[in-house]
């Protein structure tokens, strides 16, 4: 056995941190060991015959159910839809799995079903099998989705999910601000009284990155920057590949009121959870017309090139900071805000 | 943004670091006290802009961190005993205790609720009677008055289930004892906000006994290089003097409100220190008036024998005698998933602003 009797789960072995990096290398990968798990892309690249499909799959606690810009079922299409975007693939068909706590709603349980479909229609995906499951008052929080997703993985030679020739000089661009998902939630939750404007980001993606792949050359990597944040993707990325990635703080969006919050709490934006942005590596020379590229989709039309792949400081992300310092960007480690997606 | 990037501006930082380097000849090391400081030097990465005979050591201004471990192990026992709530900021619940942590516990089933305000454990004892609540009051003179406001109300309120288990300090005998300690110090960038409820003449007896230059610092980048300069200069000419780079917020004499209230609450004691042991009248005590509301008091636990860290420098760290990568454990053993002493816990500890803002090789 790897854990002993007194080993306990912490909120922070659901971060998307270090704690869930050592849970999922020393529990999961341990027993579930193969080779396309051990991809560790946002989707596992299948090949079923002549056929190469996408498959992936999310569960969503977010609290609240209801907060500006979107909902659970929202959500649950937007995040599923989004991993099979970033890993090439064409999103097709999602299932739905409920876990709904004795008491709830119908009439919210229909908002959230209406929000489903209308954002699965948005994003041209099915949701074509599902499951039911209710558990007695207090045996979980209202309500808890579920959704798997397979694409058809027509992008699979630009090798984006597995950014096997990322380089010295590629550029890092993101579609807009960053941490708006996570502050909305946190001033929807009401716990400290504040009051903002914002909205989340939920958005569904493919779109966006269907036309990025569709009409660009250069593009040799994409994640959706989710819980973590963008520095947690960068993290990985710098680790995996042994890369050095440098960010300049001034280039990457945030909103006023997501720095507001920021600051007021000591929270660090880049560690704040989006729902609608992705980061996109691409080489230096096709850089500019990705960018242009971007900015003519609705969801893109804030994109920034906002940091660089380099050949110093291997394996670790660093940013230029606002006064002209230079910082360690690390992993997050701990809970920033539980139950954010 | 209004009020934060006037602090950060790259022009005027730039400015200010030439005016330290042009007026900066000796060798000196300067501490910063509080936590905050340590946190915006390595989060803006100040360190690296200084002239190099410019050192700059951390202080023992971070609550969680100077929180000694025998008190993370009454809490602890608190937790464990039938009906109490435990109500804490959040970066205590992580710090280890002897065998066990706030978290661990929490992990297991105990009721221990994050607040963001003193006020916020309050109400949680008006919302919950049938629980006692007690709240973890840790922090110098910039939480206690918090907590003094809280223990007050109760009263007032005839709250009967709330309880402060005070760890509550003081800053000066701590200064005082590092002012005459192994690490030569000359200047102290002295914590703002701190100083905004003593004012500033709490440094006056370090200047007048020791000879240490003094300059009240805000959190902004810029208040810090301001402040460095001010000492500096103040160095440079063999001075020493309590100046005031924080004038937006703090005033020589402080805030005559909070400070009754802390005496009305609080009385002095000798306290626990996390690496320098017990420092005399250092630490706040609930005074008999209100003892009602004191856990220590109320509750009768056994704590388990405080377990001792072999390797972690925490005490050395907090003292200004070493530096987090002088620690075997630091990044091996030590880091921020799996944190040793409460230097690593803190985001204002210490060894979790250098291994989280880190150093870079080029």
């Amino acid at each position: 056995m790897i854990y002993s009797e007194n080993d306990r789960v912490f909120l922070g072995h659901g971060s998307g941190g270090i704690l869930t990096g050592e849970l999922i290398s020393n529990l999961f990968f341990y027993y579930f060991k193969n080779d396309i798990l051990e991809e560790m892309t946002d989707a596992a690249r299948l090949k079923i015959k002549s056929h190469f499909l996408s498959f992936t799959t999310d569960s969503f606690v977010v609290d609240p159910l209801f907060f500006p810009g979107g909902d659970i079922g929202k959500l649950a299409v937007c995040g599923t839809v989004n991993d099979l975007a970033v890993s090439g693939a064409k999103p097709l068909y999602l299932s739905c799995g409920f876990i709904i706590e004795e008491g709830f709603s119908l009439y919210k349980l229909e908002k959230i079903v209406q929000s489903m479909s209308e954002e699965a229609e948005r994003a041209q995906v099915q949701i074509v099998t599902g499951d039911t499951k209710v558990v007695a008052k207090g045996q979980c929080d209202k309500l808890f989705i579920n959704t798997s997703g397979i694409g058809s993985l027509i992008y699979r030679n630009k090798g984006i999910g597995k950014a096997e020739n990322i380089c010295n000089g590629d550029k890092i661009i993101i579609n807009g601000s960053i941490g708006d998902h996570g502050i909305s939630i946190l001033s929807a939750r009401n716990e400290l009284n504040i009051k903002t404007n914002l909205m989340s980001d939920c958005a569904s993606l493919n779109g966006l990155i269907e036309n990025v792949l569709e009409k660009s050359e250069g593009i040799k990597f994409m994640r959706d920057a989710t819980r973590g944040g963008l520095a947690t993707v960068l993290c990985e990325l710098a680790e995996q590949k042994n890369i050095g990635i440098e960010l300049n703080e001034t280039d990457i969006p945030v909103k006023e009121e997501v720095r507001g919050v920021c600051e007021l709490l000591g929270f660090d934006p880049l560690y704040i959870a989006n729902e609608g942005k992705v980061v996109i590596i691409v080489k230096n020379e096709n850089a500019k017309e990705v960018l242009e590229i971007m900015k003519k989709h609705p969801l893109g039309k804030e994109s920034r090139i906002i940091g660089e792949l380099k050949d110093i400081n291997p394996g670790l992300v660093w940013l230029n900071t606002q006064i002209g310092g230079k910082r360690l960007v690390d992993k997050l480690s701990g809970e920033q805000l539980p139950r954010i997606c | 943004m209004r009020f934060i990037d006037e602090y950060r501006d790259p022009e005027l930082t730039a400015q200010m670091i030439n005016l330290i380097k042009q007026s900066s000849v000796k060798s000196i090391n300067l501490m910063e006290v509080c936590g905050g400081h340590t946190m915006v030097i390595h989060k803006f990465g100040i360190i690296d802009l200084l002239p190099k005979n410019i050192r700059l050591v951390s202080g023992p201004g971070c609550p969680v961190c100077v929180t000694d471990k025998r008190y993370i192990d009454q809490s602890i026992a608190y937790s464990r005993l039938p009906n109490v709530m435990i109500t804490t900021y959040g970066d205590l619940i992580r710090v280890p205790g002897s065998t066990s942590s706030l978290e661990k516990e929490k992990a297991k089933g105990a009721d221990i609720r994050i607040v963001y305000s003193s006020t916020d454990a309050l109400d949680l004892a008006k919302t919950n009677p049938q629980k006692n609540v007690i709240f973890l009051g840790i922090g110098f003179e910039t939480t206690s008055p918090s907590s003094a406001y809280i223990v007050r109300q109760a009263y007032q309120n005839k709250i009967q289930n709330f309880f402060l288990y005070s760890a509550h300090k003081v800053m000066p005998p701590a200064l005082k004892l590092l002012a005459e300690g192994e690490v030569k110090i000359n200047g102290l960038i002295c914590p703002g906000h701190v100083s905004t409820i003593t004012g500033s003449e709490i440094y006056e007896p370090l200047v007048a006994d020791n000879a240490i230059a003094c300059v009240v610092c805000g959190f902004e980048p810029l208040d810090i290089l301001q402040s460095i300069f001010m000492l500096v200069r103040q160095i440079e000419k063999d001075e020493a003097k309590v100046e005031i780079q924080y004038t937006r917020a703090v005033k020589p004499e402080g805030n005559a409100i909070a400070q009754n209230l802390l005496h009305e609450v609080f009385e002095e004691r000798d306290d626990w220190w996390r690496g320098f042991g017990v420092i005399p009248r250092s630490g706040q005590k609930i005074r008999q008036k209100y003892g009602r509301f004191d856990a220590e008091e109320y509750f009768d636990v056994e704590v388990e024998e405080t377990k001792i860290d072999y390797g972690c420098i925490c005490g050395e760290i907090l003292k200004g005698l070493k530096i987090p990568n002088e620690c075997s454990l630091f990044r091996k053993n030590c880091h921020p998933a799996n944190p040793i002493g409460a230097c690593m816990v803190s985001s204002e500890g210490a060894c979790h602003a250098f291994y989280k803002y880190g150093k870079l090789n080029q």
